[in-house]
């Protein structure tokens, strides 16, 4: 009942406002220390190549990359813009990592229908999850071609783990639950769809959370390979003619997309545990 | 054995039946010739130590279990697979953390794809004489435990079995909550007319809810002995679980049960 009675009022007592201040407080500590490692981090690399304590042909400076990021918003005919770089590679990650939950979720369902396939495939997952999959990025080229092999890697580096996970997640589901569905006479199709589907929603997230970065791992490794546009190219073409500043530039903004996708993904989380 | 006219008086049948479950390592007897006979109407509680094969009993008169041999029946007809006739309550509520406290309720109407309107209709109503009319929208985390069963209780009759089969389902409750729903659920169930199958390991709470007390034997689980159970009343009514607590019957019931199970404790 208290459980209840809380959530109808809380009247604000001083002992209450006091705790609430302290947890404002440390959420800001958190905070702040977070920003303050961010920030030591880059003057230590703006300073130290600027005292030649490291080389600077090496590591390039922070205070560099905005006019080179300023420099590569042209396109050339020789080179794209770095947006046209930047969408490419988010492109292919997400088209991957939605395809990887697509077919995972499917391949999952399929696995827990026929607990048969799951006992024959079951080395196969494992083994195929345990491949380095960026060993196939020369093979993806040239089955695939340029774009193709991109789209492929991005795929194949997330699903088996994907397909791992929500089966696990499947299979985690209370067996009580389904006998409770049972004695009301559901089908397998209901049992999917009413208790096993909806109760792996947490799963689902955790998966997405996985393969979201596991695919921007083989879109930039296959770009390596392959392509001639995307940020793993554009890094690759920087490091080959030896400017530091187009590689960092391109490492920036690639941490920039990971940050952008963990924040939408962490958003995504909130809204579907606010259900739970 | 009984002629038909009997038979088809009978809400709840077993004959003969037997439970084996198959393992890599052998197979394990669950019950062995089980035979028992409910009316429409009666409150029948089955008790026996853990691992008895009280619970696969309930598992088999609601069609999730096939027997072995012999014939499970409901109405007079075999037992075929779960049947609306009969509605299950099992040791914990198991609501659905994803559902609001209205959509679990009306989980089986949804199943067994009943008019909704109507089921929706029918779930507010015992949730609201449950006393839990304010927390429709609610989620299950947000209700005690003794709420979560009641939502539970409601989820059972809003498809509107005849026969409803109790699994221990007050065994995760603390002991006021377990006795105050108890007298609830005993109480709810006597007016509607159900017939009810109370499997449970607490004597006390066999006695107090129903009229016949069926004892099974450690495994594999036979029917050991039946009792009745009859209160003296002034006005001829049964007693309430609580009341029963009370009577003077009680303690000689309770008793006999007792000596009945043969309870050890190990150790």
């Amino acid at each position: 009942m208290s459980k209840v009675e809380s959530l109808a009022g809380a009247s604000a007592s001083p002992q209450y406002l006091a705790w609430l201040a302290r947890e404002r407080r440390g959420h800001l500590v958190v905070r702040a220390t977070q920003l303050a490692i961010l920030v030591v981090f880059l003057i230590l690399w703006e300073m130290l190549p600027k005292a030649l304590i490291v080389n600077p042909v090496l590591t390039s400076y922070p205070s560099a990359l905005w006019p080179t990021f300023v420099e590569l918003l042209k396109s050339t005919p020789q080179q794209a813009s770095i947006l046209t770089h930047t969408w490419a590679t988010v492109l292919a990650t997400v088209l991957g990592f939605t395809g990887a939950m697509v077919l995972g979720v499917v391949i999952a369902a399929a696995l827990w229908w026929w607990n048969t396939l799951y006992k024959v495939l079951d080395p196969y997952l494992v083994v195929a999850n345990a491949m380095p999959k960026t060993a196939f990025v020369p093979i993806f080229y040239i089955w695939l071609g340029a774009t193709m092999s991109i789209y492929g890697m991005s795929l194949a580096i997330s699903v088996f783990i994907t397909i791992l996970m929500i089966y696990s997640g499947f299979q985690g589901i209370d067996p009580n639950k389904i006998k409770l569905a049972q004695t009301f006479g559901a089908t397998k199709g209901q049992i999917l769809r009413k208790v096993v589907l909806p109760g792996s929603v947490p799963t689902l997230v955790a998966a997405l959370k996985v393969n979201a970065g596991l695919s921007l791992v083989g879109v930039v490794v296959g770009e390596f390979q392959s392509a001639n546009v995307g940020l793993g190219y554009l890094i690759q073409y920087g490091s080959q003619i030896f400017k530091m500043n187009i590689v960092m530039t391109g490492i920036t903004i690639l941490a920039i997309v990971s940050s952008v996708m963990y924040l939408a993904i962490s958003w995504l989380e909130a809204a579907v545990m606010r259900r739970r | 054995m009984a002629a038909s006219s009997t038979a088809a008086l009978l809400k709840v049948e077993l004959r003969d039946v037997n439970l084996r479950y198959f393992g890599l390592e052998g197979e394990t007897e669950a019950l062995r010739g089980i035979s028992i006979a409910i009316e429409p109407g009666e409150f029948v509680a089955i008790i026996g130590q853990s691992g008895c094969g009280k619970s696969t009993l309930l598992s088999l008169i609601s069609g999730i279990l096939m027997p072995t041999d012999g014939a499970v029946l409901v109405d007079g007809r075999p037992v075929t697979g779960p049947s609306r006739k009969v509605g299950y309550m099992l040791q914990q509520d198991y609501l659905f953390e994803w559902r609001t406290i209205l959509e679990n309720a009306v989980l089986g109407a949804e199943i067994q794809g009943a008019d909704m309107v109507k089921a929706r209709e029918r779930a507010t109503g015992l949730l609201t004489r449950y006393g839990l009319g304010q927390f429709l929208q609610h989620l299950p985390r947000q209700l005690s435990g003794g709420m979560r069963q009641r939502v539970a209780l409601a989820r059972t009759l809003c498809t509107e079995p005849d026969i409803v089969l109790l699994d221990e389902p007050f065994a995760a409750l603390d002991s006021q909550t377990r006795l105050a729903l108890a007298d609830e659920v005993a109480v709810i169930l006597r007016r509607e007319r159900k017939t009810a199958i109370l499997v449970t390991h607490d004597i006390g709470e066999a006695v107090s809810m129903a009229e016949r007390v069926i004892v099974l034997s450690r495994r594999p689980g036979r029917v050991k002995s039946e009792h009745a159970i009859c209160f003296a009343n002034s006005d001829g009514a049964r007693p309430t679980p609580l009341a029963a607590r009370n009577a003077p019957e009680f303690n000689g019931y309770f008793n006999t049960l007792w000596q009945e199970l043969e309870v050890h404790v190990e150790g």
